[in-house]
């Protein structure tokens, strides 16, 4: 079984191949074989990945790391004491990640097949989707900072180029007018804030390197053990090393898992993880650098803040969220893959990843939790008075996103990796419904626009909608209404995703958002820690906001009747749509029961027969030291889920079949007492506004000052050729004008045409005349040179 | 001080392979235009051939110069035709042979006049830059420095844009006057030391025979550093490169951006880190920051240009500010870093130079806003543009990245530098993002909406294989380096370790 880890390398190999495939040949394939490619190799990846759980679960949850074929170091300078090799990590931890990017990852591969039909570019498609793949899969496979580094910015390129997929769409810029900018934009934007998020990450990196002497996660002799029953801090070991012995509780099992792990060598210190373990358990540790001497928790706060703003970047939070809502410009598949259910959540991996040293930095995981509920609640609000059905997933994910980030914060690292598991299959379910919808409603569009005036007598807007055609949103929720109707399947997919995001019992987001929230109860009312109220009081209001935008988009797209003839004329997707709605909603249904928690009154005995508690928790506790099971707490299950049915009540009284007949109709709390608000969410409180005006214009502003004042009119115009320039000129003229009039001026033409002459001379005398000529030109040199060295040779020799 | 001479080693052969094609072309006057290419491609190739034997023979575990090549010169005055190599100018001796072909290659089809002189200065220019990077001797080094202006002087002065009389002048002047600085310090330095060979120097001045004074030191160190760093550009210096990148025909940009402005580099390495161990550490700090206002100030600057050429060619003040900031942190990861990095900026920087020639030779515009939405027309092309960009910017897995990364590693950990420089050179990556999407951005996406672009024809191999001649090898390149960097590193750690531990230990220790 051992040999299966070294597998995991094809997880990443495998997607790389169908994308090389899809480069060459994709245009020749055509969509069947391209299409069969892409799904092919995502296939084949969750195959493996498949396949490395079964290992783990095989090799009682032993860790390895294997290194890459071929290429084992990839940055290596030995005289600077730098090697990183290519080495991927096989753990608990980033066999969740591996299962859940392949597995929704090949779910929305082969929607993608059906949605992307008849696009020109579908080939081009399917490679960036396996590219992205490869990024991602190298993001959460890698055993080193700098790998996951590459996959980090790599999924970052791949979400460039899939927002930028249809990069001259006509579309209007809501602010500057122009046209058929606005993918483009959203693209850029979108990498740019995320290197903004790369940044942070990249010093982190320096920081931890300049640190640890390393940057691996851990050494390959290095095994970590847990004892589940220990209470925090916990107890590990490191195998194989005995002079650490007397540092932990040493539990030096037999070289069992030796023959897993690939060595990459004997290394003398440990990975970054362990030895920031040791050095906490250790305490009073310092860091030299230079002559700065830091305490190591300092050294650690940095760092983890520095790492958390890569993680505002990747996962979308505040400060850096503003690209994610933008981004939804890309294909539906992409929002469904990359900026819900995988590429978004790598910040949250990575932080879990760093749980060691996350936990231990007291003020970071406060900030971090800041960070989260803010966004949580931010995005919630920002959701409630969007229009465009993708923009309110959109901000929804921000906002679950803060959640995750804010569990992080709380040090419930199980519970942030749960959600983010039950948000995968849940977020991706929801947008690759709102692309379903999406795509029936060009459908319908299409189909009464053929038709469009035989229906004219039953609805009085059809002239006017088809008066201003072309500004037709198929996105957009007040042309929608009554689909429910019409399409069956992604209306019931829709609902349970929904449900599943409004955190109803017993979905999977109910079980992922209740263990959250417990956490925070713990942490606040049991451990008496400031964070932890706040996070309930924030989360629990962010979750009431949840409930209200998703019953809200549910009553506006499916409920009442059609507001528009294209709402009228929707049809159901195809089957390659309509499977992978019907497989995640079987997911979000049933996810949730992986990690049951104990204590549950009445029904306890049901789940946790069935299922068995906490599984989940567990499994990740192999390889997340500091995770943690959370009890179950039945009075604030039920609080929540009150105030998420609560929510929902109300959106259905204000949305609810009777309102907004009419297409592109005002919002019901649009006017009175509600309108203020509204106002705001609508306007996503004036964030890019504020971000244009006082970041992005003066950046601008400065940049042309500094290109065209600074460096041209001042610097090269006025310094350069002005003073300098004509200062030489005007001395040179002064003392050799006959000189310059005859050699500079005309030199270099007359010497170029010297020498063509000279050649066609030639073809006609000997050559003899050449030799004569190009030494004639030697001499020339020379004597240049001699005339420059001659005052100071003569000095220097005394002449 | 006399030095042994040898017998002819494979450096010689390989810095005079071009002259070989030089003198073919020059003395047979009746070849065709297409054999005179294919004759000047020839040399290069084989040129190239030669330096890679010359690395499959390269000894990694051997510090100090390897296949030397010492005869008599100017015996009078001590001067020696010496040269060799070691662990650092293999890398540029290889980045030069490698760029030449394909310099030469994209001028195909797009030189049209006096196409025999065009060729000669190219295999000319090959020959000087080589030259520069084997020579041993500090003359013959100064000698092969100044050859190099002459080809670019005419490169520019003939095949150049409009305005290319004023660009070569200034570029001639504006890099003459830094070398005059240079002579004159080699010409002291060489006295004092009673010899030039830049091997018996750094061998004197390690064993401490050759010691100066704080002040001599100094003047001496500032000498080479301003002929190097105008050469670089080191920012403020370096309002001659727009002018000269601008004007410069295609091949001539990328052999500028390519490897002229490496020349700057190497020497800061070779002579100022060599022969200077005091005066480096000193200065360094200040340099550093130089560079690290470079690396912003060019990022920012190249933000706002309206000419791709132009933000091409301002992106080069801000990478080179990387080079010069890993070799004033006077560590082995930041100096190893800055010689894989100015490989680096030849392959991508070169790259971007030829793609933006393609582009003109199309559209024989270079303003930003007459293109947009070429994917649609130009899909090969933009694919490879888009490498190449990502390349330049950084992107992990590339080759850029990679250098940036052990240069901001070697900054971080440097004794001389604190950690605010390597803080504000990060930034440097995100504006990287920001002037290259940018230019991304404007060009190769968003609408076609102008009618010129929507006829642009894309690269293919049938129509016009040079253009992908050239670029097929720098795209293979940016991802051998980006996924395996380690030989590289492997064969110039012994040299730049040695180099660093002696600077190590005589300056930032002495502190």
């Amino acid at each position: 079984m051992e040999g299966f880890y070294s597998a995991v390398s094809l997880v990443v190999i495998v997607p790389l191949v169908g994308m090389l495939i899809n480069l060459f040949f994709g245009k020749k394939l055509g969509e069947k074989g391209a299409g069969f490619i892409a799904v092919g190799a995502s296939a084949f990846a969750f195959v493996i990945a498949l396949t490395l759980w079964a290992t783990l679960v095989n090799q009682d949850y032993a860790p390895a790391i294997v290194n890459a074929p071929l290429i084992h170091s990839w940055i290596s300078v030995p005289s600077a004491g730098i090697d990183i090799p290519w080495q991927f990590r096989v753990d608990t931890l980033s066999v969740t990640m591996m299962l859940v990017v392949t597995g929704v990852g090949t779910l929305i591969h082969i929607y993608a097949t059906g949605y992307m039909h008849g696009d020109e570019r579908f080939p081009r498609f399917f490679v960036y989707m396996n590219l992205f793949l490869v990024f991602m899969l190298i993001l959460v496979s890698g055993n080193n900072l700098l790998v996951m580094f590459v996959g980090w910015e790599g999924v970052g390129l791949c979400s460039f180029l899939l927002i930028g997929f249809w990069f001259d769409k006509p579309g209007k810029h809501p602010k500057e007018g122009t046209v058929g900018w606005s993918n483009s934009n959203a693209a850029r934007k979108a990498f740019i804030v995320n290197r903004i998020g790369d940044f942070g990450l990249l010093m982190g990196i320096f920081l931890t390197f300049w640190t640890f002497g390393t940057l691996d996660y851990y050494k390959p002799n290095e095994v970590i053990h847990l004892h589940h029953d220990d209470a925090p801090p916990p107890v590990f070991a490191v195998e194989g090393l005995e002079a650490e012995g007397e540092h932990a509780e040493a539990t030096v099992t037999e070289g069992e898992h030796g023959g897993a792990e690939a060595a990459h060598g004997e290394s003398e210190i440990h990975g970054i993880f362990t030895q920031a373990e040791l050095w906490f358990e250790e305490g009073n540790h310092h860091v030299k650098f230079g002559s700065i001497d830091l305490d190591f928790d300092v050294v650690i706060t940095l760092i983890t803040l520095f790492f958390l703003l890569g993680a505002t970047g990747k996962s979308a939070q505040i400060p850096l969220f503003v690209w994610l809502p933008d981004a939804m410009a890309g294909p539906t598949p992409v929002s469904a893959l990359i900026h819900a259910a995988t590429m978004v959540t790598a910040g949250i991996y990575m932080m879990v990843r760093s749980n060691s040293f996350f936990y231990n930095a007291d003020l970071t995981s406060f900030v971090v939790t800041i960070v989260g509920i803010s966004t949580a609640l931010a995005a919630g609000f920002m959701a409630l008075g969007q229009w465009d059905i993708k923009k309110v997933l959109a901000y929804s994910t921000v906002s679950q996103l803060g959640f995750m980030v804010a569990a992080v914060g709380l040090g419930a690292y199980a519970a942030a990796m749960f959600h983010l598991v039950t948000h995968a299959f849940f977020k991706a379910l929801l947008f690759l419904g709102s692309g379903s919808v999406i795509h029936a409603m060009e459908h319908g569009h299409h189909h009464a626009h053929e038709h469009g005036h035989g229906h004219d007598d039953e609805h009085d807007e059809h002239d006017e909608e088809h008066h201003d055609d072309h500004e037709f949103d198929p996105q957009d929720m007040r042309n929608m209404g009554g689909l429910a109707g019409k399409m069956r399947l992604t209306y019931i997919t829709y609902l349970i995703g929904a449900l599943a995001l409004a955190g109803i019992f017993p979905l999977a987001g109910f079980w992922s958002k209740d263990e959250i929230l417990a956490d925070a109860f713990t942490i606040g009312f049991d451990e008496g820690e400031l964070k932890g109220y706040l996070a309930l009081a924030v989360l629990i209001t962010a979750a009431a906001m949840t409930a209200f935008y998703t019953w809200r988009q549910i009553c506006l797209v499916f409920y009442g009747k059609p507001r528009t003839a294209a709402a009228e004329h929707a049809p159901e997707s195809v089957s390659a749509m309509t499977t992978p709605l019907a497989i995640l909603a079987v997911g979000a249904l049933l996810v949730g029961f992986m990690n049951v928690p104990n204590g549950i009154p009445l029904l306890g005995w049901l789940f946790e027969g069935i299922f068995g508690e906490h599984r989940f928790t567990l499994f990740l506790e192999e390889s997340v030291i500091h995770a943690h099971a959370g009890d179950f707490n039945a009075v604030l299950a039920l609080l929540a889920t009150g105030i998420a049915l609560g929510a929902m009540y109300a959106a259905h009284a204000i949305y609810g079949s009777k309102a907004m007949p009419m297409p592109m109709e005002k919002d019901p709390l649009e006017d009175g007492q509600f309108q203020p608000l509204f106002a705001l969410s609508n306007a996503k409180l004036y964030w890019d506004e504020a971000y244009f005006k006082y970041i992005v214009y003066p950046f601008q502003g400065a940049a042309r000052f500094l290109a065209n004042t600074i460096d041209w009119d001042f610097w090269h115009n006025f310094v350069h050729d002005r003073i300098i320039g004509q200062g030489f000129q005007g001395a040179a003229d002064v003392i050799s004008q006959p000189i310059d009039r005859q050699v500079v001026d005309k030199g270099f033409m007359s010497l170029a045409t010297g020498v063509l002459a000279a050649g066609s001379r030639l073809r006609k005398t000997q050559t003899g005349y050449v030799r004569t000529y190009a030494l004639s030109l030697m001499m020339g040199a020379l004597l240049v040179i001699v005339i420059i060295l001659l005052p100071t040779l003569r000095d220097l020799l005394g002449i | 001080m006399q030095l042994e001479t040898t017998g002819v080693s494979l450096t010689s052969v390989t810095l005079f392979a071009p002259m070989v094609g030089f003198f073919i072309l020059l003395f047979l006057t009746k070849l065709s235009d297409e054999r005179i290419k294919w004759g000047a491609l020839i040399t290069s190739l084989m040129t190239l051939g030669f330096s890679i034997l010359l690395l499959a023979q390269f000894k990694s575990d051997e510090i100090g110069l390897q296949s030397e090549h010492i005869a008599e010169w100017i015996p009078t005055f001590g001067i020696y035709y010496h040269v060799g190599i070691d662990g650092i100018s293999i890398w540029l001796v290889m980045l030069t042979t490698f760029i030449m072909p394909l310099a030469i290659l994209i001028s195909f089809n797009m030189i049209h006049e006096r196409i025999r002189l065009y060729y000669l200065f190219m295999l000319l220019i090959e020959f000087a830059m080589l030259g520069v990077f084997v020579a041993q001797d500090m003359f013959l080094f100064y000698v092969f420095w100044e050859l190099t202006l002459v080809p670019m002087y005419f490169l520019i002065g003939i095949w150049g844009g409009d305005e290319r009389r004023y660009a070569a002048v200034k570029f001639f002047l504006y890099t003459m006057a830094g070398s005059i600085l240079m002579l004159l310090a080699i010409l002291w330095l060489g006295n004092e030391a009673g010899t030039f060979d830049v091997k018996v120097i750094t061998e004197m001045v390690q064993s401490g025979v050759l010691s100066f004074s704080t002040d001599t030191e100094r003047l001496l160190f500032l000498g080479f550093f301003l002929a190097f760093a105008i050469k670089v550009p080191l920012w403020p210096l370096h309002s001659w490169l727009p002018d000269a990148h601008v004007q410069a025909p295609t091949a001539g940009s990328i052999i500028l951006a390519g490897i002229l402005l490496k020349l700057g580099t190497y020497g800061l390495i070779r002579f100022n880190l060599g022969f200077f161990p005091n005066a480096s550490a000193d200065f360094a700090p200040w340099i550093a920051a130089l560079a690290v206002i470079g690396i912003i100030y060019g990022a920012w600057v190249a933000y706002a240009q309206t000419d791709v050429k132009k933000l091409v060619a301002y992106t080069s003040v801000s990478h080179l500010g990387f080079v010069v900031l890993g070799i004033f942190s006077l560590t082995s990861s930041g100096v190893q870093g800055a010689v894989l990095q100015m490989v680096n900026h030849g392959i991508s920087t070169g790259g971007l130079f030829a793609l933006v020639g393609i582009l003109y030779d199309r559209r024989h515009t270079k303003a930003i806003n007459a293109f947009g939405g070429i994917w649609k027309v130009m899909p090969l092309f933009s694919g490879i543009a888009l490498v190449i960009s990502l390349s330049s910017m950084g992107l992990p897995s590339m080759n850029g990245f990679v250098g940036e990364f052990t240069i901001l590693l070697g900054s971080a950990s440097s004794d001389v530098l604190n950690i605010w420089f390597t803080a504000v050179a990060t930034l440097g990556v995100i504006l990287a993002a920001v002037y290259t999407l940018f230019m991304f951005n404007k060009v190769f996406m968003g609408p076609l909406d102008k009618k010129e672009n929507q006829e642009l024809e894309d690269l293919t191999w049938s129509k016009n294989w040079t253009e992908l001649g050239a670029l097929v090898p720098l795209v293979i390149m940016i991802f051998v380096i980006g996924l395996y960097p380690s030989p590289f590193f492997e064969l110039m750690d012994g040299s730049v370790g040695d180099l660093v531990n002696f600077v190590n230990s005589v300056a930032v220790a002495g502190k």
